[in-house]
């Protein structure tokens, strides 16, 4: 298995470096001379590289290339909300908030409005989207040692929790902007390589190829191997070679896999034979090419609503990101307002590049090598694809590479999340020092794994995604109104929250065990931000409209501060 | 990495506030001899937190728990719903509802009252104040000028009344009012006919009056009217109390303003005065940082200043010193750029560096060593300024830090700027020993209502 100690290796290097860095920081010593170096800013870019790298979690690398293979085009929704989602930031909270000085949302809300009651229902809002936001990138550790050395998939969970949290706990890995940045670079790298080796080596690809009527084939000969048991479905009658425990009987040999249901366990391998449909397995789609290009969210679903559920997507990734606890702090080490702007515009730029190799990874797949449709682990398709197309040492290198990159994804947000977690409880909730902030790393971790190791059922995207709904349904419109309506009250404010993130909170667990899978329900639950994002604006507004006693007395003073750019502030006089 | 807990050396002692953050102040760097002084305000308290408030729950995926999640849901939205639309009336024995239903009136007045009398105020408490007396109408007057009137007969009364009040407030004494005084002798079916007016206090100074009109004076009508005054007054002077505490800590804020101490200047000016004739380049360039420092010490407005911009005040000062030490000063700088936007007090950075440079290295013999760190520490600024000079006895640093010894003025004055400024649990910690050298770390929030740089 020498791919896989090749990729192993890879990823111990990045852990390290990670851990590494992070713990020196900034223990690199300077000199007198200088000190004007030291007091000055971090720039633009590497401001925004480190936001993009803490931004581009487990859901960003190897989920959006997953569920656009699984899904179809449709999906790119997702990618083009999560970048998008900074454009609303840009126009509407970056500058104001750097000029407010707020360093969490907790802050804003109670500098804003000010009310100590509203802070806690923010940090109770900070906690449950972040835990959430930690699951994908849990799952997605899980998943790549699944992958990579066909550990159990709690394992990979496991490592991910323990490493974060104690670095965490022991003091690293705070804010080091630097460490982000070159995250950033690590990741694009990561993905881009291979993307771009692959188009070269499996490319010649044509749009009609994508659009063709019937599902996926195999285009050569192809052994899928089977990590995990999995129950999958063939639409025509497929004679294969078959090694390991079939349908509950062990077959060495050919055999003819009958239309219908069939049941694979772990480390069986079947060869198909060149032109051969590609079987699914049960909970994915078999989708024709048509549907599968559709620009629509679900539109494979029968009763699907894919229009609602595209418009409900869009919301919710749009607005969420405005929401993220971890991303809000990155705007800090902003100078001015003015260059929170600039930031955000680079943060944009980076982004979309980035999001450019994910759909690549997805179009080869589906083109070259269907099996993941067979085993089900579509999420694993940044993971597998390179070794799978390219059979020489180099695709074990660029499968080395790419779960490189994949654990750096992990690491990075989840520290930022665990961060901002385990900050939250221990300043906002229990308001103890560093101590208290150790233990509440170690509590909040343990938490995260607990919840991480049930979660595998679901795709990295579907998580993400409902964190971006019950972000989008609370601080979202705390942050616009609070930013840009005077008469929001501290009383709307939590009206608001409560409203938004119970009911959209709700929404996400009936979807988790299953409630309404057809139909309205499936969509409404399943993509809730559609109709609970309004719910929480109008739920402020009208609290707000109710109780205008309760607008803080200094309210003038407050939006000066928001939205009077610095250049404008009256200047200190020379003395007195 | 920064800020592992150490298990203090045998040698070493900790003292300070049991509450300090810690952690971030055992004996670094092999420095065992240290102790550790953080300084101990009179007015801290200690406070003990429950961390075990918060315990992991873990969703399980399962029917069940939805179901259950669900039902606290409807029960909670259910059980605050009834009790919002009942309120608490039927609750308790009629008696028991009679002093809640007093008390309650009496909370509502109070309320409005401890924010001083004001018209506002004033509107805002008389409703309560007329339910609490049961009378037809009341109004609140300053010493001179009607404030409010919650009831009937405003406009028929009010003059009457007024005149009534400015009485009592030049006398001090309750009035009982009569037909006649209300202007309503000859309309017997005025609602207005009678009633008291009671001198609102306020140390001892009449500040206002509490006028309670009905149809017939009950005798018991001046009695609680006189009780209801009374209560009314203490809240008044509740409220001077708030004004007075809150001028006196911005008066003491104010005599803390930042200061420049008279041996930088005089030392400075020294140094300057050597490179005059030898090296008047130099002596121009340091008469400008000079002119530089002292122009961002007396910083007139805000008393804030990033982070960024304390450093850049170091540095002007450190290059001053320089001309004093030259090579024997040596200082080194690690800053994460996280933290440059910080706000904290003015010269909040200078004053420990200056500490470390006089009592470090202008007592040495030798190289002096001084190491200026700002680091991120999560939802805090950490500060710190060490020096491997000569130290100090804990418990003069002690002395010191609690203002009674005069040697120490930077840090006492920086130390309780610090104290006003974020509260008694954010102060200086001190680590020293003599000949151990010092460390001083300061932690700050990064964000603070109300904290922001000008």
């Amino acid at each position: 298995m020498s791919g896989g100690s090749i990729a192993l290796i890879a990823v111990i290097v990045v852990t390290l470096i990670t851990m590494v860095v992070g713990a020196l920081g900034i223990r690199i010593a300077r000199t007198p001379d200088d000190f004007l170096v030291a007091a000055r800013a971090v720039p633009p870019l590497r401001n925004a590289a480190a936001i993009s790298g803490e931004y581009l979690s487990a859901a960003s690398f190897l989920g959006v290339a997953g569920l656009l293979l699984k899904d179809g085009l449709g999906m790119l929704w997702y990618p083009v909300g999560y970048a998008a989602g900074y454009l609303m930031l840009l126009l509407l909270v970056a500058a104001p908030l750097r000029r407010f000085g707020a360093y969490t949302i907790p802050d804003f809300a109670e500098g804003r409005l000010g009310a100590p009651r509203l802070r806690q229902v923010a940090t109770i809002f900070v906690l449950v989207i972040g835990w959430f936001y930690l699951l994908p990138q849990l799952k997605g550790a899980g998943l790549t040692l699944q992958v990579l050395l066909g550990t159990p998939y709690w394992v990979g969970v496991a490592v991910l929790a323990v490493v974060v949290t104690s670095n965490i706990a022991a003091g690293g890995m705070k804010g080091v902007t630097f460490v982000q940045a070159v995250q950033y670079w690590i990741k694009l790298m990561a993905i881009a390589t291979p993307a771009i080796v692959l188009i070269v080596v499996a490319g010649g690809l044509h749009r009609a190829d994508l659009a063709k009527p019937a599902p996926p084939v195999f285009d050569t000969a192809t052994t899928v191997k089977v990590q995990a048991t999995v129950d999958f479905v063939v639409a025509e009658p497929v004679t294969v070679q078959a090694h390991g425990d079939v349908d509950h009987e062990l077959v060495e040999g050919p055999l003819t896999l009958t239309t219908g249901a069939h049941r694979v366990a772990s480390g069986a391998e079947l060869v198909f034979p060149a032109g051969s449909a590609a079987p699914h397995a049960q909970g994915v789609r078999a989708q024709d090419g048509s549907s599968w290009v559709s620009p629509l969210v679900n539109a494979g679903h029968k009763g699907g609503h894919p229009l609602a559920a595209t418009y409900s997507l869009i919301v919710a990734t749009f607005l969420g990101t405005l929401g993220l606890p971890h991303i809000l702090v990155r705007f800090y080490t902003n100078r001015n307002g003015r260059a929170a702007r600039r930031t955000t515009v680079i943060v944009l730029g980076l982004l979309g590049v980035f999001y450019l190799f994910p759909a690549v990874f997805a179009v080869l797949a589906r083109l070259r090598d269907p099996g993941l449709y067979l085993t089900g682990q579509t999420d694993s398709v940044v993971l597998v694809l390179p070794h799978a197309l390219i059979t020489s040492v180099w695709g074990e290198i660029l499968g080395a590479l790419v779960a490189a990159g994949a654990f750096a994804a992990f690491l990075s947000t989840s520290s930022g999340l665990l961060v901002s977690v385990a900050g939250a409880m221990a300043h906002d909730l229990l308001r103890g020092g560093v101590r208290t902030f150790r233990r509440c790393a170690l509590l909040a971790g343990a938490i995260g794994l607990v919840a991480g190791l049930q979660v595998q059922r679901f795709d990295l995207n579907l998580l993400v995604g409902w964190c971006f709904a019950i972000a989008a349904s609370t601080f979202c419109p705390l942050l616009v109104l609070g930013i840009w309506w005077r008469s929001l009250t501290w009383v709307g404010a939590i009206a608001g929250l409560l409203l938004g993130g119970v009911s959209s909170s709700v929404a996400i667990i009936m979807t988790m065990v299953g409630v309404g899978n057809s139909g309205w329900p499936s969509v409404l639950l399943g993509q809730p931000a559609i109709w609970t994002v309004p719910l929480a604006f109008v739920a402020m507004i009208i609290g707000s409209r109710l109780t205008p006693a309760q607008m803080p007395a200094d309210l003038e003073s407050k939006l000066l501060q928001l939205h009077l750019p610095e250049a404008l502030r009256p200047v200190v006089p020379a003395a007195d | 990495m920064f800020a592992k807990p150490v298990e203090p050396w045998p040698p070493t002692q900790r003292f300070g506030a049991d509450h300090a953050p810690s952690g971030g102040f055992s004996a670094p760097n092999g420095n065992p001899n240290r102790q550790a002084v953080a300084a101990t305000g009179g007015e801290s308290v200690g406070l003990v937190w429950n961390e075990g408030l918060i315990r992991p729950t873990v969703v399980g995926v399962k029917s069940v728990a939805v179901a259950l999640a669900l039902g606290a849901i409807a029960v909670a939205l259910g059980g605050s719903l009834w009790y919002w639309v009942r309120g608490s009336r039927g609750l308790g024995t009629p008696q028991q509802r009679t002093t809640y239903e007093v008390l309650h009136t009496a909370g509502l007045a109070a309320r409005a009252l401890r924010n001083g009398l004001t018209r506002e105020s004033a509107a805002r408490s008389a409703p309560a104040l007329r339910a609490l007396l049961a009378a037809r109408a009341t109004a609140i007057t300053s010493t001179s000028a009607l404030l409010a009137w919650d009831g009937a007969g405003v406009d028929d009364h009010a003059a009457a009344v007024l005149q009534a009040s400015r009485q009592v407030a030049s006398s001090g004494k309750a009035l009982a009012l009569g037909p006649g005084d209300l202007a309503c002798a000859d309309d017997v079916n005025c609602p207005l006919r009678s009633g008291v007016v009671v001198p609102l206090t306020s140390g001892g100074i009449v500040v206002g009056t509490l006028v309670a009109l009905a149809t017939s004076a009950r005798a018991g009508m001046l009695r609680s009217a006189g009780e209801v005054a009374r209560f009314a007054s203490t809240q008044l002077e509740l409220a001077e109390l708030d004004n007075a505490r809150a001028r006196a800590a911005e008066a003491e804020l104010r005599f803390l303003r930042a200061q420049i101490s008279p041996h930088f200047v005089y030392n400075a000016l020294t140094a300057i005065a050597s490179f005059l004739r030898t090296d008047p380049d130099r002596a121009r360039e340091l008469l400008h940082d000079f002119a530089d420092f002292i122009r961002y010490s007396f910083r007139s407005r805000g008393q804030f200043a990033t982070v960024a911009d304390e450093l850049r005040a170091v540095d002007t000062y450190l290059e001053l010193e320089r001309a004093r030490f030259g090579e024997r000063l040596q200082v080194v700088l690690r800053v994460a750029p996280e933290v440059l936007a910080v706000a904290v007090p003015c010269l909040l950075i200078q004053p420990l560096v200056e500490n470390a440079v006089r009592h470090g290295i202008e007592r040495k013999e030798g190289v002096g060593h001084v190491t200026i760190v700002a680091e991120d520490g999560d939802q805090e600024c950490v500060l710190s300024v060490e020096d491997d000079g000569v130290g100090m006895d804990p418990s003069a640093m002690r002395e010191q830090l609690a203002g009674r010894r005069g040697d120490g003025v930077g840090l006492f004055n920086v130390d309780e700027r610090l104290r006003q400024v974020f509260g008694a649990d954010h102060g200086l910690t001190v680590e020293t020993a003599v000949g151990a050298g010092t460390k001083v770390v300061v932690r700050v929030p990064k964000y603070r209502a109300g904290v922001r740089a000008s």
